[in-house]
């Protein structure tokens, strides 16, 4: 399985995921976000920004309410709920925003 | 999102009138990848001679487990229990009943294991494993929770739930596995819990919580982690690291241990009280995950072992963790003699951190402001795990009420849901069991249809608002199906998000007001 990023076709897993994390683009996530019928924008920008950058230093995806509260803090506090989340991601922001963010899927009771 | 229609309510309570052969029968989870499986001892994929294997595989389970014969052997088919299971009841599918389930398997038993099967199979209807046959056992016994609710109502007390692990068990073995639970067992046996959280995210995850709890009650509540010589070992679902409203029962805990004022912590190398071994039968796999949590009690030096708000885990430490690992009486290895000279006895080993918070209820040392909770009307799910697999407190049936106990303490407004969706007779969430996954969502949104109905009614009849569990897969669960039938997503909350909500700490901000208030 795979997805067509400007001509070159990046691996994914049965759901979509994508198997290389350095596989991942700007472009990528735009394609991905397609497929879960997502229009990228600035706002969606910020989120994707902050869980690769989250994911660098911890090697995992952050807690919602870690994103909450780091959005809030950088956005502004009426940024700062899952509200505002999943109007973004409508899937739900750790499993969908995961996925355009090229991060593997978080796994276990969530 | 998939095809499918969510179910209407029915007249309740009901049965379904009609039944529609195969309705379900697409629904199959993902495979198990090679990795997956070999990590836990498995064959990465679907070994040549597998029906050979499976059937080897059978005769053993057979031989070691004498109650699995009886099952096979017991059923008259008098009905009982066709009607009972949430799966059949939101789909229709008559293979979705519990005696259709077991039959599967039951088919197959026959033929290679009794007299009349192997020289008359169609007369018994047994049946030769063939791959249709497979990939049925395959469908159909992931569209099983293990809830055990049909076994309630079977009169010989055949459990669907332990055929199901068998099944999963035998699939297992011949390289058939299912890929959420393997793969999450995977990483539960390298990271240490069934997210993949690594220490240092956990360590960091954890300091923000405290942060928040500090800001809203003034105090330097902590959540210690890999804390040496603290008094308590804390084993929660990792979802209480990361979900919604999984980590708001966290934070209740880190409260009513804080107001105990004793000296707990979690640790970094068993950082999960869940243990999908039980699902798929495997008890190599579960002993392997238990004695994680017996090193992570040796190193740290605890007395006690608290467990928190988590279903299966619950009975998995209840039931299991005596004989596997040696915590609680049994287990005769030199470190599960070691952990017991350690262990404080005059506690229950393990204990439910509902029971270790209703003793201090008991005991009249923690204060409530209810009024916090007056915007709620509350009414409280029953965990099948919790309710049919283990105990609460020291008396049948103490499992039902002290959650409850704790929910009234810390709410004015309380309600029933009906009494035969309750208790041991409650339904599952429909996520259970290894089911709480995107590719079978299908089945976990008509499998909570009777849930959602006995919801409903009481919702419409005594306004409720809220619903409060105690397990991580009924939390996620319910989070992600409550929209499906036009119910709010934060409808679900932890039972110990209550208490820390109410809960009055000395010295808190809540005190000061609540003094204040009352002059």
């Amino acid at each position: 399985m795979g997805i067509n990023v400007g001509g070159t076709e990046l691996e994914t897993d049965e759901e979509g995921y994508l198997l290389n994390l350095n596989d991942w683009t700007r472009d990528a996530a735009e394609e991905l976000a397609k497929s879960e019928s997502i229009e990228m924008t600035e706002s969606h920008w910020e989120v994707i920004d902050f869980l690769r950058e989250y994911y660098d230093e911890y090697q995992i995806a952050p807690a919602v309410r870690v994103l909450t509260k780091a959005i809030g803090k950088k956005l502004g506090k009426e940024k700062g709920n899952s509200k505002y989340l999943y109007e973004l991601f409508p899937y739900g922001p750790a499993k969908q925003a995961c996925k355009v963010a090229g991060l593997p899927k978080p796994t276990g009771c969530i | 999102m998939a095809d499918f229609q969510t179910p209407e309510f029915r007249q309740y309570p009901a049965i379904p009138n009609e039944l529609v052969e195969g309705a379900t029968a697409h629904l199959s989870p993902f495979v198990a990848k090679p990795n997956h499986q070999e990590q836990l001892g498995f064959p990465g994929e679907l070994v040549d001679n597998w029906e050979e294997k499976a059937i080897e595989k059978m005769g053993d389970l057979l031989s070691k487990y004498r109650s699995l014969r009886v099952y096979m052997d017991a059923c008259v088919k008098c009905g009982s229990c066709t009607d009972k299971c949430h799966y059949f009841q939101g789909t229709s599918d008559p293979k979705n009943m519990p005696v259709a389930r077991q039959d599967l398997m039951r088919s197959v038993y026959r033929r290679y294991f009794t007299f009349a099967g192997k020289y008359f199979p169609k007369l018994v209807g047994a049946r030769d494993l063939t791959r249709e046959v497979l990939d049925e056992w395959y469908s159909y016994f992931h569209q099983c929770s293990q809830c055990r609710r049909c076994s309630v109502f079977c009169p010989y007390g055949i459990d669907t739930a332990e055929i199901s692990m068998a099944a999963r068990e035998i699939m297992d073995s011949i390289g058939y596995g299912q890929k959420y639970c393997n793969e999450i067992l995977g990483k539960l046996q390298t990271i240490g819990n069934n997210l993949g959280l690594p220490g240092k995210a956990l360590k960091a995850t954890l300091e923000e919580f405290a942060e928040e709890i500090e800001e809203d009650t003034g105090l330097p509540v902590k959540i210690p982690l890999d804390q040496k010589g603290a008094d308590i070992l804390l084993i929660t679902p990792s979802a209480d690291f990361f979900a919604e409203p999984h980590i708001d029962g966290l934070m209740g805990y880190a409260k009513v241990f804080h107001e105990a004022g004793v000296s707990w912590t979690l640790s970094s190398y068993a950082s999960e009280a869940a243990n999908f071994s039980m699902f798929i039968g495997s008890y190599s796999n579960m002993k392997v995950v238990a004695e994680r949590i017996r090193k992570a009690a040796l190193d740290l030096g605890v007395k006690r072992i608290v467990v928190g708000e988590c279903g299966h885990a619950w009975r998995v430490a209840y039931s299991f963790w005596n004989s596997v690992a040696g915590i609680g009486s049994g287990g005769d290895d030199p470190y599960a003699q070691q952990l017991q000279k350690q262990l404080d006895h005059s506690y229950p080993i393990p204990q439910h951190i509902c029971e270790f918070t209703h003793d201090l209820l008991e005991k009249g040392q923690l204060r409530f402001d209810k009024s916090v909770n007056d915007s709620r009307t509350v009414t409280f799910h029953d965990s099948c795990n919790v309710a049919r697999g283990t105990r609460m407190g020291n008396y049948p049936g103490g499992q039902f009420d002290i959650p409850r106990a704790l929910i009234k303490a810390s709410c004015n407004h309380y309600v029933e849901m009906d009494q035969d969706s309750i208790k041991e007779k409650t339904y599952c969430c429909g996520g259970g069991g290894g089911l709480l996954t995107d590719d079978l969502m299908e089945i976990r949104v008509k499998g909570a249809l009777p849930r959602m109905e006995a919801l409903d009614e009481v919702v419409k009849d005594h306004g409720v608002t809220n619903l409060a569990a105690i397990c991580a897969i009924c939390k996620a669960q319910f989070a992600k199906i409550l929209p499906y039938y036009k119910f709010p997503m934060d409808m679900i909350v932890s039972t110990h998000q209550l208490v820390g909500e109410a809960l009055v700490m000395k010295g808190s901000i809540q005190e000061k007001d609540l003094d204040e208030e009352e002059g």
